[in-house]
């Protein structure tokens, strides 16, 4: 060690039991680090945490009592039973969208593919605004299509259930699609190749060998898409028409409350949200940890 | 003649019944209903047309909307790569939980978020009660809206920017280091350039998203007119008009913006995939 006690970069000695703690060229010092995450802690409670935690704090803020009265009011309750039925609508029809496209997207090699792949993407780019308002352009009473409905069906489009569900649709059908796409990507079509081979049919591929894989990434799907369609608002805030007890969802409902200065029932009502967009959350960590091999690490973000 | 196939042969079965179905309903639900904006548009004669998006409302609320959200995914890009730094980089108790509220804004419905941040920066709020006494509004100001924005779009930049972080080649930072940068030339020169294409789709994502943002602003922006009004609040008043070829008229505006913003991701990962082999 004698070599080391004048240590000739240093140029200062040494001592054999005392070593100063060096940080790797390719890390930060524990100062920097030590600030950093403090600095991010510190962002992401102001700007994420605080909005979340504030939702519960106003929703209790006069007791539990009042909190369970939100609950008791028929608006609430048509709200929640409305999003349910809009959610159990369009979740399962986006549902088989999302396997139908990424089976034609993933499976096959034709021209304009990469195109249809930017078409499913749209609805991320477009505001709900504009989605809600396509609706009324085309299916509204002043319209060819929507006109001709209710004079001959009686059928209301807009300002009624299927609008919402409409809505709904458009605004949340990219993400099933999204998750299954690149995961069947990368796993080719040889096991539905050897399927064939061997005798199953088209079905029986799909049941017994293509769903099986893509199991984890369609339950992650469906999950966001679930958590969008219930929550959506802007889309389904112009096509509503907002009649109460009837086209009201729970994201229009807390609204409703809010603006008539009902503030501790918004946010009872929207803690119902809140609390779906954690449980959302856990069960998404959740997945991601414990299968992140079988739901592909690409298109993550939205 | 050999039949010109539409596409490569396989032998997985059900193309014309996936292929069908995925046209059928992406023509009903997206591409049919979105040809009808611009349909209603030029319903409307140029004058008219001219007159909607130069009235001195509308030019306004665009500034607003542009202005706000260009500033907001400014502060996500600076703030996103640092989140994403921090949780690649570092292993510190609670790093996981941190990752996934990173999605909060994505999994809470934009209501909800918008009268929470209204309640936490009004004048009696938890923080905009600081802010009262010396004079500064948050809520229902431009400050407000911007801060709405920052909410919404701050996952875009993380959750781009995270996985080229991930997959970053250490023995590059090695060699740098080697060859006797600081650390702080190395992050610069060496590891800023590669994630630049990340954080370019990471800024326009959030962009794109906080012009159309409704929700979660509306609450909080106070909605004056020529002062605090978003764009997408415009199409709703003139909705509630029965304006609708005004409504079509600044739609078909948002969303020519959106599709050249779509453009101009695509354009970015191409250039990527060519400079750096990913995207």
């Amino acid at each position: 060690m004698s070599d080391l006690a004048t240590h000739p970069i240093a140029g200062r000695s040494v001592g054999t039991t005392f070593r100063p703690v060096q940080t790797p060229p390719t890390t930060e010092s524990r100062t920097v680090q030590y600030v950093l995450v403090a600095l991010v802690v510190a962002v992401l409670s102001l700007f994420l945490l605080l909005p979340l935690a504030t939702v519960f704090a106003q929703a209790f803020r006069l007791g539990i009592g009042e909190y369970l009265n939100t609950f008791r009011s028929p608006e609430a309750l048509a709200a929640i039973r409305l999003t349910l039925l809009v959610a159990a609508i369009a979740v399962p029809c986006n549902l088989i969208f999302g396997i139908a496209a990424a089976w034609t997207i993933a499976k096959y090699r034709f021209p304009g593919r990469t195109f249809l792949v930017s078409l499913i993407d749209l609805p991320f780019s477009i505001s709900p605004l504009v989605a809600g308002l396509v609706y009324i352009l085309l299916l509204g009473t002043n319209s060819v299509i929507g006109g001709f409905l209710l004079e001959n069906f009686e059928i209301r489009i807009i300002f009624a259930v299927p609008g919402i569900v409409l809505a709904t649709i458009l605004v949340t059908f990219p993400f099933i699609a999204r998750e299954l796409i690149p995961l069947m990507e990368d796993q080719g079509t040889g096991d539905e190749e050897a399927a064939l081979s061997l005798g199953a049919n088209g079905w029986q591929t799909f049941f017994f060998v293509t769903l099986p894989n893509v199991k984890w990434a369609l339950l992650y799907g469906v999950l966001l898409c679930n958590a969008r369609a219930m929550g959506e608002f802007g889309a389904v805030a112009v096509i509503s028409g907002r009649l109460r007890g009837q086209t009201v969802t729970m994201p229009l409902q807390v609204e409703l409350f809010y603006n008539e200065y009902a503030s501790v029932a918004a946010f009872s009502l929207a803690s119902l949200l809140a609390a779906l967009a954690l449980v959302t959350l856990v069960i998404k960590s959740w997945l991601e940890w414990r299968y992140a091999d079988q739901i592909a690490a690409a298109g993550r973000g939205h | 003649m050999a039949k010109i196939r539409f596409r490569e042969a396989s032998i997985i079965p059900g193309f014309r019944l996936t292929f069908g179905f995925t046209i059928f309903y992406l023509s009903i639900i997206v591409i049919i209903p979105i040809i009808g904006i611009y349909i209603h548009t030029f319903q409307l004669d140029w004058d008219a047309f001219v007159r909607i998006v130069t009235g001195p409302r509308f030019l306004a609320a665009l500034q607003l909307s542009f202005g706000a959200s260009a500033l907001a995914a400014m502060f996500n890009v600076v703030i996103g790569v640092l989140i994403a730094w921090v949780l690649t980089r570092y292993s510190f108790p609670g790093r996981r939980v941190l990752d996934a509220v990173v999605d909060l804004p994505f999994a809470l419905p934009t209501a909800v978020a918008g009268i929470s941040l209204t309640a936490i920066y009004a004048p009696s709020g938890v923080i905009g009660q600081f802010f009262a006494p010396l004079g500064i509004r948050i809520a229902y100001t431009p400050i407000g809206i911007w801060i709405a924005l920052v909410f919404i779009g701050l996952p875009f930049v993380v959750r781009t920017v995270q996985p080229v972080l991930q997959d970053f080649d250490r023995e590059v930072e090695e060699a740098s280091a080697t060859l006797g940068a600081s650390r702080l030339t190395t992050i610069v020169q060496v590891l800023l350039p590669n994630l630049v294409p990340a954080i370019l789709t990471g800024f326009a994502l959030a962009f794109s998203r906080a012009v159309g943002e409704y929700g979660s602003v509306i609450f909080i922006a106070g909605n004056l007119p020529r002062q605090t009004e978003i764009l997408p609040l415009l199409i709703v008043f003139r909705l509630e008009e029965f304006n609708y070829p005004a409504a079509a008229a600044i739609a078909a505006v948002m969303m020519t913006v959106s599709f050249i913003i779509l453009l101009v991701i695509n354009l970015i990962q191409a250039w990527s995939r060519r400079r750096f082999g990913h995207v």
